[in-house]
């Protein structure tokens, strides 16, 4: 029951802390692009300005394009419950493996296309047809560099594959650089950053996430938004758990939570300053370069499992 | 495992009780072509006694299926037909029930589905021999269910022969269109060259075991070498029907043109039948798998998953994309097979009962979907005669409740948790990711990249349908006719509903189907899973806790459980919901030409993977001639040709008519040429016998 309970707070620390962290993101961003920055707590009130505005639907808006922000925000809150954030072990990570987690973010995009599609505007289906072309192609990437884990884990199960690069202690896989690579460029794929697509811009003809939820508004716009926060904390919560796993906590003692918190931060912290570097030293690509960017991202998780299967297979 | 399965054989005719009813529903299938015989002057005998009888005849395979997959003990019987010295040995064992149930399943929601969708068909102004749909019907569900009884070469070819060509017949009922024809023509052709290559391959087990029952074939022992001709054979002639990659060219064309209740069937459940032939001949009348033949599984599997789902991405005729989405599923169950055939070559049994367990269940998922996608392109053609994407647009507001039934369906087929589709792939998954058991580093490489070539068929997949669902369903009509259609009739939404809600239980609760098609396994390889339902049925667990484990109930619950308490929370402090016109930049109403088509959303996709198809793109501009730099419109035309047919159907084609030609050349049309080639023959034959 305890373990259920620390799951549930794991959780309710994951959903409270994602907007910190894209409050992070742009502060960073801005003192390296040399702009005054927001305050961290921003996101925070974005969030309550649109749950406390009206919320306008287009006319001809069916029943999907209500229920798709709180489909992908249940789904999206169900992948963070199942992934280590602070403590492994926990009973909510054998609810879904980590090819499940691929299958929730794949359930949340399919409504999100959808609902683009719903109005009928041709901004909507341009959004819904190239997310759904850049999910397509980075699908295989990320469940490639999980397989490379995985073999080597013998698992798919995210807390026990976290326990396994815990145990393991610092053996240098090239494998794992080669998967972990591969992970980040899907990261940033699939929580729409640059080079891949531009959070910030609504300019017509680049825009893929946001050309979907353009006609959101309101309470609908802000559990999309949450979702999408939410979506990067899982992946580089996903990068740094399971590449570099130290300091999270294999018991529940007040020392150690603390101690597995204070790493995560510190981590997610580091990883945040690492995507804004990214961010700000490459251009926004043109769509039809995505498929070489993810291709490459491929490669890579290709290589890491071919590593595995050929220089590891003994360890 | 052949020990066993010839003790089990030995322990049976005592109890002949599943078999009565597997009688009972052939003789249902029977009557229902029977008496729609009648249907040319009474039209309600095709939409209520027929539908009567078929569904009577579903629900008696259910039944019978199910008994025979709990009982374990194979029922065996011999009947007195056929020729006299060749009577027809019938087996029910768990294999033959778990796909009886399933076709008993689908045949029991067409029968629902019949009435409604039949109406028109029954239309005075109609033309059509009713009596010659029924009867064919009838025939061909009876033709598939006594090739799952069949316990000899004999009964197995008959049957089969009776399914292809009543199917022959129902593919061409619409015989007006001269596209239809040949299809139909395509399709028979097709059947038969497969049917030629599958009764080789029991001739070669015959051959051997000296008999055309099963038994014998499965007491032989084969080399190594004739077991792998005759499989090569059995895969040849059943992957054909079954409509793999590269032979495939023929499904989309016959599947699509029948009436929709009969592509369901025959997209959901006769495909499966050919799979069943693979499975028997190979895991049960050969007996000794080799790790080669699943090597062959999992390269064409992965063949046909992708190659299937891209064709599907690009097509805008509804059935034409369900039909092409068939060979993407086909696929997927046969890497699973190959990945269980591997597993097994190589001495790993249990991983090998993961694969099959894997493949049995994405067939019996691809039943329930396609059919309830099949019966929902009929629902939308019954309504608004309208097979082409890029003419609909916002059903779900014309027809609310087959619009959450479609969806149903999407998801499913999309591979998306919590329904069914995903648990298959989601096994399939599992079994490639246990590639690090085996010896070989080629395969160990081969499998994680066949692996991944799954992961993008079924985000492929989600892509297609995302296009098949906000095209069709979402947005504004694109056509007067779809603008007006009406919601479909109550026994069409009962079919569909039924399916939709089986989707989502075999979707919740996977753990206790596996417990019950465990038999299958238990039956061919001696063993079941190791511990895919030990936890409970909330918990799905391949093979042991630590390794994978996946909770449907659970997942289910908790999206919900998130879902509803954002729900929950806004609602309390919810400020009213204004309705407005969507943003359109300022530049005047938006209008349903203005929404992304079915073509123009599966662009991107069409242009990273361009070297696929055989694309002609005829772009026509009309420009004003006093005004040169005006354009008035654009026509965009676009031609999808399959590259099988131009690469190996054609010439196979071409090269078949000029052997013809040649040896037509002694062919004079003078009968004392013939009178010589007859006494030359003579002589010849006289000779080699003397």
């Amino acid at each position: 029951m305890i373990d259920w309970l620390m799951a549930l707070a794991q959780t309710l620390l994951f959903v409270a802390m994602a907007p910190l962290l894209g409050g992070w993101i742009k502060r960073v961003k801005c003192h390296m692009q040399n702009r005054a920055a927001p305050s961290l707590w921003q996101p925070y009130r974005d969030l309550a300005k649109l749950f406390r505005k009206h919320t306008v639907l287009a006319a001809n808006a069916s029943w999907i394009f209500r229920a798709t922000p709180y489909i992908v925000f249940g789904a999206t809150v169900l992948a963070a419950a199942v992934v280590p954030l602070v403590a492994v072990n926990l009973p909510t990570a054998a609810i879904a493996d980590v090819i499940v987690l691929v299958g929730f973010f794949a359930l949340a995009r399919f409504f999100t296309a959808l609902a683009g599609m719903d109005i009928g505007t041709a901004f909507g289906g341009m959004g819904s047809s190239r997310e759904m072309m850049i999910g397509a192609l980075a699908e295989p990437v990320m469940l490639m560099a999980v397989f490379t884990l995985a073999m080597s884990a013998s698992t798919t199960n995210l807390s026990e594959a976290v326990t396994y690069t815990l145990n393991s202690g610092l053996v240098l896989r090239p494998s794992f650089i080669f998967a972990a690579l591969g992970l980040m460029m899907v990261a940033v794929a699939e929580s729409g950053r640059i080079p891949v697509d531009n959070p910030a811009t609504h300019l017509e003809l680049t825009m893929v996430h946001e050309a979907m939820i353009l006609e959101y508004s309101g309470r609908h716009l802000a559990l999309i938004e949450w979702a999408g926060q939410l979506k990067l904390m899982i992946y580089l919560v996903l990068v740094a758990n399971v590449f570099f796993p130290w300091g999270i906590t294999t018991e529940m003692s007040l020392d150690n939570l603390a101690t597995g918190l204070v790493a995560i931060a510190g981590k997610l912290a580091l990883l945040g300053v690492l995507l804004v570097t990214w961010e700000t030293v490459m251009a926004k690509m043109r769509l039809f370069r995505v498929p070489q960017f993810l291709g490459f991202a491929f490669l890579l998780s290709l290589l890491g499992m071919l590593t595995r299967v050929v220089l590891e297979s003994g360890l | 495992m052949r020990e066993h399965a010839v003790r089990a054989h030995h322990r049976i005719q005592k109890d002949l009780s599943p078999l009565i009813f597997a009688y009972l529903a052939l003789a249902g299938a029977l009557a229902s072509g029977v008496v729609s015989l009648g249907a040319d002057r009474y039209p309600h005998l095709l939409r209520y006694g027929s539908s009567l009888f078929l569904g009577a005849c579903g629900l008696l395979a259910i039944v019978a299926g199910g008994w025979a997959m709990i009982d374990e003990t194979p029922a065996t019987d011999v009947l007195a037909l056929g020729l006299p010295w060749l009577k027809w040995h019938l087996r029910f064992d768990p294999l033959s029930g778990f796909f009886f149930s399933i076709v008993g399943l689908l045949v029991f929601v067409i029968s629902l589905f019949a009435p409604g969708y039949l109406r028109e068909f029954t239309h005075p102004g109609n033309k059509q021999a009713l009596s010659a749909l029924g009867l064919f019907s009838g025939l061909f569900v009876l033709g598939m269910l006594l090739v799952l009884l069949a316990d000899d070469a004999f009964v197995f070819m008959i049957a089969w022969e009776l399914m292809s060509v009543s199917s022959y017949f129902l593919v061409a009922y619409q015989h007006q269109h001269a596209a239809n024809r040949r299809a139909a023509f395509l399709y028979l052709l097709m059947a038969h060259v497969g049917g030629l290559a599958i009764l080789l391959g029991f001739g070669v087990l015959a051959g051997f075991g000296g008999g055309f029952t099963f038994e014998a074939m499965r007491a032989t022992d084969l080399s190594v070498t004739w077991a792998s001709i005759a499989f090569a054979l059995a895969f040849f002639g059943f992957g054909m029907k079954a409509g793999m990659v590269p032979l495939h060219a023929w499904l989309q064309e016959a599947h699509p043109v029948a009436p929709s209740h009969i592509s369901a069937l025959m997209s959901g459940v006769m495909i499966k039948v050919a799979i069943y032939g693979l499975i028997r001949f190979t895991y049960d009348l050969v007996g000794d798998i080799q790790w080669q033949w699943g090597v062959v599984l999992l390269i064409i599997g992965s063949a046909s998953m992708l190659l299937g789902v891209l064709y599907a991405l690009i097509q805008n005729n509804l059935k034409r994309l369900l039909a092409y989405s068939s060979i993407e599923n086909v696929g997927i169950i046969l890497s699973g097979l190959g990945l269980s055939m591997i597993f097994i070559g190589t001495g790993h049994t249990v991983l090998g009962v993961l694969g099959l367990l894997a493949a049995l269940y994405h067939i019996l998922s691809h039943a329930l979907f396609k059919g309830l996608l099949f019966l929902g392109a009929g629902a939308i053609a019954h309504s608004c005669h309208e097979y082409d994407l890029n003419n609909m647009g916002g059903l779900i507001r014309r027809m609310p409740q087959t619009a959450v039934f479609f969806l149903i369906g999407c998801l499913a087929i999309s591979g998306l948790p919590p329904l069914n589709g995903f648990v298959s792939e989601w096994l399939t998954f599992q079994a490639a990711l246990q590639a690090p058991a085996l010896e070989s580093g080629v395969l160990r490489s081969l499998i994680p990249i066949a692996a991944a070539v799954l992961a993008l068929s079924a985000v492929l997949a989600a892509t297609c349908f995302v296009k098949v669902y906000g095209v069709a369903f979402l947005g504004q009509a694109r056509s007067r006719r779809v603008g007006h259609a009406h919601e479909a009739a109550i026994g069409m939404r009962l079919g569909m509903g039924l399916l939709a809600v089986l989707c989502v239980l075999f979707g919740i609760f996977p753990s206790a189907v596996i417990g019950v098609i465990d038999a299958i396994p238990n039956q061919l390889l001696g063993q079941g899973p190791p511990s895919a339902a030990a936890h409970g049925w909330m918990w799905l667990t391949p093979i042991s806790p630590r390794v994978a484990s996946y909770s449907a109930p659970l997942v289910l619950v908790g999206i919900l459980l998130f879902a509803l308490i954002a729900y929950a929370w806004l609602r309390v402090r919810a400020v009213n919901i204004r309705r407005g016109d969507p943003w359109d930049c300022g530049f005047g109403s938006l209008n349903s030409r203005m929404q992304y088509t079915g073509t123009a959303f599966s662009m991107p996709i069409q242009r990273i993977f361009a070297p696929v198809w055989d694309l002609k793109v005829d772009v026509e501009e009309t420009r004003n001639p006093a005004q040169p730099l005006r354009t008035d419109g654009i026509r965009h035309q676009l031609q999808v040709h399959d590259k099988s047919w131009s690469r190996l159907y054609e010439p196979i084609g071409h090269l078949v008519l000029a052997a013809a030609r040649r040896i037509g050349l002694i062919q004079t049309g003078s009968i004392h040429t013939y009178l010589a080639y007859s006494f030359f023959t003579l002589i010849l034959l006289l000779w080699v016998v003397t």
